[in-house]
């Protein structure tokens, strides 16, 4: 029917993986995407790799923004990709990184897959258009 | 991937293909009715619950409790958590999983918030297309969770077979204020944080609304084996009518038990799980399953048709120059909103007749 009108609603998952227990930067993201209009789901705290790539699967996020503080990124992220691709999923996710993360590490991080590194001092308003602008059409 | 591929894939147990059904299902987007009107032919294996109640009792534990003791069971679950999504700028953040921790990187559990989209009773009728597609994907019980807070979310636990509603101790006010609307639709009271003071009082104000509605004490020997019916009743309301049996007095009919539960524990999940199969069976055993069936299909009919018809309302009010236009006609004293309806859908509705009774003159020309 050609009046039906689609619903469609960026979908995003802010995940915070690994040890670090400091999340203060997540929520603040997360309710920012909240916000801008997005659907956010946060994973809570102290999650392992594969309890994220779960989660974005089954919920089917377009966008997986991960919040690594505690400099294990270069172990923890590639772990991330290699789940989503294995469900088929690492084609078309927008995969952000934010937190501490060195300039030195970020060009491996890029090769992996992720499309944006997002360091401390970034604008949330940036964040967000970025998001806008590259979420994977589908 | 294409709607054939996804259907397939769906119906091989692929996760990715069930997230996408969703999405679509979520979004509308183009294809979707196509692809739940071919995942009916799947359904119908699946148990499917609510669980409902208000912030803070509880339910997203308890959800998770109760799925991790069906996967001891062997038995896969789906699960649908529903939070609300801010009415301004459609933005949710949607926290149920957080609190699904023990099952956590089991697939065959799978999970999936969901939040209001549109309006029009837009979440209900994704909300019962999501359970189909979970159901068709060979999910054994299917988990729907809601907040207890309004209309909406009534609507949606009635796609469920079975309804709890959670009630946590001390809230004997609350029983009151929920009495008109939530209250009705369980067909279990969960006490849960049963563990907490309080837990007594409010199962006994619960035992005693029971009896109220019970309608003076019919069930005295609350949940014994007698008044099950027989197989021949059984039979007989093979062709079940629902003006037959209206009467709520019957005495063979549900007594909503009160289970007491500590989900962070899992005290008292087991013996949940078990009224609710109580349930199941007395639905089945009483005919009152197939009535309940046909009701939602019959919702789902008017649902679709009157979203149909809405799209078809919407064309007429374009072709008319648009509802601003309108609107500001009436504003300026021009014409009034019962003389706008009647100017838009006159034509449709001779278009209708004319139709008919032109199909009924075709013989005599």
């Amino acid at each position: 029917m050609s009046s039906e009108q689609e619903q469609e609603s960026i979908r995003c998952l802010v995940a915070k993986v690994g040890l670090d227990g400091h999340d203060r930067g997540a929520h603040v993201i997360a309710r920012a995407f909240r916000d801008a209009g997005f659907e956010v789901i946060y994973s809570g705290l102290h999650k392992a790799p594969e309890e994220i790539v779960q989660a974005a699967v089954q919920e089917d996020v377009d966008v997986l923004g991960i919040s690594i503080l505690s400099g294990a990124h270069d172990t923890l992220i590639p772990k991330i990709m290699d789940g989503l691709e294995e469900y088929g999923a690492k084609e078309d996710t927008l995969v952000l990184a934010g937190g501490v993360i060195p300039e030195e590490d970020r060009d491996e991080l890029k090769a992996q897959g992720v499309s944006a590194i997002f360091g401390p001092g970034t604008s949330v308003a940036e964040t967000i258009d970025f998001v806008r602008e590259n979420a994977p059409e589908r | 991937m294409s709607d054939d591929e996804l259907l397939e894939g769906l119906l091989a147990g692929e996760h990715r293909a069930l997230a996408r059904v969703i999405s679509k299902i979520e979004n509308r987007a183009p294809g979707y009715r196509e692809l739940v009107s071919a995942l009916y032919a799947h359904t119908g294996e699946a148990d499917v619950i609510g669980i409902t109640g208000s912030p803070g009792a509880g339910k997203s534990t308890l959800v998770d409790k109760l799925a991790e003791t069906y996967r001891d069971r062997g038995e896969t679950v789906g699960i649908i958590a529903i939070d609300p999504s801010s009415p301004f700028t459609g933005g949710a953040v949607l926290g149920d999983r957080i609190r699904m921790a023990s099952t956590v990187g089991d697939m065959d559990v799978f999970v999936r918030s969901m939040s209001a989209r549109g309006t029009l009773g837009g979440l209900s009728t994704a909300t019962a297309d999501a359970v189909k597609a979970m159901d068709a994907f060979g999910k054994d019980k299917i988990i729907i969770e809601t907040v207890g807070a309004g209309q909406n979310e009534i609507d949606i636990v009635r796609t469920a077979d079975t309804v709890a509603v959670l009630v946590p101790p001390g809230s004997g006010d609350e029983i009151q204020t929920l009495k008109a609307g939530i209250l009705e639709i369980a067909d279990v009271f969960v006490v849960n944080k049963a563990d907490r003071d309080g837990t007594d009082r409010t199962v006994q104000e619960l035992r005693d609304m029971i009896q109220l509605d019970d309608g003076g004490g019919t069930s005295g020997g609350a949940g014994g084996g007698g008044g099950h019916h027989s197989q021949e009743v059984i039979d007989a309301h093979d062709d079940w009518d629902p003006e037959d049996d209206a009467d709520e007095a019957e005495p063979e009919g549900w007594t909503t038990p009160i289970v007491e539960t500590v989900a962070t524990t899992g005290t008292g999940v087991e013996e949940l799980i078990d009224e609710f199969a109580n349930h199941r069976q007395y639905l089945v055993d009483s005919g009152e399953h197939a009535e309940q069936v046909r009701g939602r299909y019959a919702e789902e009919i008017r649902t679709l048709l009157r979203e149909d018809v809405h799209a078809v309302l919407e064309d007429r009010l374009e072709a008319a120059g648009g509802i601003d236009d309108l609107a500001e006609a009436v504003r300026e004293g021009e014409t009034d909103p019962y003389a706008i309806a009647d100017d838009l859908l006159t034509p449709v509705e001779e278009c209708i007749d004319e139709l008919e009774t032109g199909n009924g003159n075709r013989g005599e020309d």
